[in-house]
């Protein structure tokens, strides 16, 4: 399907025609595709596309009704969607994150910054309290947030600060790959700017893999390498990000590259 | 009209019978949740449905009874489940620990250690050690299911944050035979060590929540820590202000609008029997 990954004989995470049906309606249906590692894939398109849908099926947050999610895990590769549900829970506590388009969907408001970034480092085993505090300043200042704040509540945080503190929180586990749900979206522009750099400074940092979500097709450009473009339900266009936003093929995508207002 | 007539210990047996077989797969599986069918009994919710329920089931005539609140017993509701039993069962009821074959709690462990045969009856409020990480009942069973219980870790660790010290001071989670976190009821954390290897049968009761579990006989109970937070136990700078003790759990007690304030044992058997050991 993609230039790309003809090489790799081992994609990280391999999606193969995955489809998610809520009753008559259709979520996405038939949805391949495979990401690399250290590879960041975009999936554009309006809303109710199914993108958030398919994300979801991946994340394990939604169980599929059709199709295999294969993830290159420490123990092999898995798909996700069959495998016993301890494995896969522990696979997707440890080796993957999820950032939420709302943050307070992804983090725990009534739990401090520091305890938040904790939480998945306690969660995997640790248990010396100084460690787990000196990674949480550590990580805090990584995402920009000054460390003087690690005692206060996310709900006392800015929306773009608590953007930033849960893609600390996840990542602080050094997961495989992040899965983003339009983590941008509801953010000044100025603030989503900040947040994209700190993205970008992390991902090629962290050898990290990321498939996000969005609509806004500047994020996309912006952060990442391969593109796919869903209309309802189902993938119409794929290809490298500059390609599909340059040279757009198919007439929905052209609208949907068209659409975006220039200044 | 005849005398209104209850069956023995007021449940009937089938319900009983259905809440021994709870205690039953309580036991073996020591610190896991056994949902059972909560009666109605004739006292409101908060007040000791689960624990009343559990005595009722296990308590048989020859057994003698011992109910405390708050270490005490005689406040009110302590008195109030013992007339109950008296009424109902009509047992014994006894203020010694040592006497007593059933003891049924609601926020303390005798001071006096508890001997083989004995069982502890705890009232539960809040069963779930993990509502206050995950609100989601679906999400703890699993939680519970699949051993995923570092994040019980948050709130110590936020303890830590906030005083520098572990503050939980009562309801602190331990862990049971290596596997259940359990919560082991409004117990002080004073009383937490004495779960663990006891002799005694505790069995833990939750009407609202309609929850069974048990620590069966020498069984481990940890209370949970961070490898540089050890688990401590409270400790008070004076001794109990009626026998003298020090090594009990004290209540501290204003005696005047000046702030003088003095510390007593808040097991009053334990008290009485002490302060008769010291001025004979």
């Amino acid at each position: 399907m993609s230039v790309l990954q003809e090489n790799d004989s081992l994609p990280l995470l391999e999606v193969r025609h995955l489809s998610k049906f809520f009753g008559k309606q259709l979520g996405c249906h038939d949805i391949s595709f495979a990401v690399s590692p250290a590879e960041v894939i975009g999936v554009v398109g309006e809303s109710g596309s199914g993108k958030s849908t398919l994300l979801d099926c991946i994340a394990g947050r939604l169980k599929s009704s059709n199709g295999a999610v294969l993830f290159n895990s420490s123990v092999g590769m898995l798909d996700l969607c069959r495998c016993d549900e301890a494995l896969v829970r522990k696979i997707i506590r440890t080796q993957t994150g999820y950032v939420t388009q709302n943050a307070s969907q992804g983090l725990k408001m009534h739990i401090s910054a520091g305890g938040n970034i904790g939480e998945k480092l306690m969660a995997n085993g640790m248990r010396n309290y100084r460690q787990i505090r000196k990674e949480a300043l550590a990580w805090l200042a990584k995402v920009e947030i000054d460390p003087g704040r690690i005692d206060d509540l996310p709900s006392t945080f800015s929306g773009g600060m608590q953007q930033r503190l849960q893609i600390a929180a996840n990542l602080v586990n050094a997961p495989k790959i992040m899965l983003m749900d339009e983590p941008t979206s509801g953010l000044d522009v100025s603030v989503q700017a900040r947040l994209i750099d700190v993205l970008r400074k992390l991902v090629s940092g962290l050898n990290l893999s990321m498939i996000l979500v969005t609509h806004d097709l500047a994020v996309a450009r912006l952060l990442c390498h391969r593109l796919y473009v869903m209309k309802q339900g189902k993938i119409v266009e794929s290809g490298l990000s500059d390609q599909i936003l340059d040279d757009p093929r198919q007439p929905y995508t052209q609208l949907l590259v068209s659409s975006v207002l220039k200044p | 009209m005849p005398p209104l007539s209850y069956n023995f210990a007021y449940l009937d047996e089938q319900s009983k019978k259905m809440i021994r077989r709870a205690i039953l797969k309580a036991l073996a599986i020591p610190g896991f949740q056994v949902p059972f069918g909560g009666r109605e009994m004739p006292l409101p919710y908060g007040w000791g449905t689960g624990g009343i329920q559990l005595t009722a089931s296990v308590i048989g005539p020859d057994d003698r009874l011992k109910v405390i609140d708050q270490g005490s017993d005689d406040t009110v509701n302590a008195i109030s489940i013992k007339q109950f039993f008296t009424k109902t069962a009509g047992i014994d009821t006894t203020e010694e620990t040592v006497k007593a074959t059933i003891i049924q709690t609601r926020h303390r462990i005798p001071e006096t250690p508890l001997q083989k045969g004995q069982i502890m009856v705890f009232q539960v409020p809040i069963p779930e050690p993990l509502q206050f990480i995950e609100p989601r009942q679906t999400q703890t069973a699993k939680m519970h299911a699949f051993e995923e219980y570092g994040s019980m870790h948050v709130k110590l660790y936020e303890d830590i944050a906030k005083f520098d010290r572990i503050a939980t001071a009562f309801d602190y989670p331990v862990q049971v035979h290596g596997r259940y976190i359990m919560s082991p009821s409004p117990i002080p954390k004073y009383d937490n060590p004495k779960l663990h290897q006891s002799p005694a049968i505790h069995l833990f009761g939750a009407g609202r929540e309609k929850r069974i579990y048990a620590v069966p006989p020498f069984t481990d109970v940890i209370s949970l820590d961070f490898e540089d937070y050890p688990f401590e136990l409270e400790q008070w700078d004076g001794a109990c202000a009626v026998c003298g003790s020090q090594n009990s759990f004290l209540d501290e007690i204003l005696t005047d609008d000046k702030g003088t304030r003095v510390f007593i044992c808040s097991d009053t058997e334990y008290c009485k029997n002490n302060a008769g050991k010291n001025t004979p």
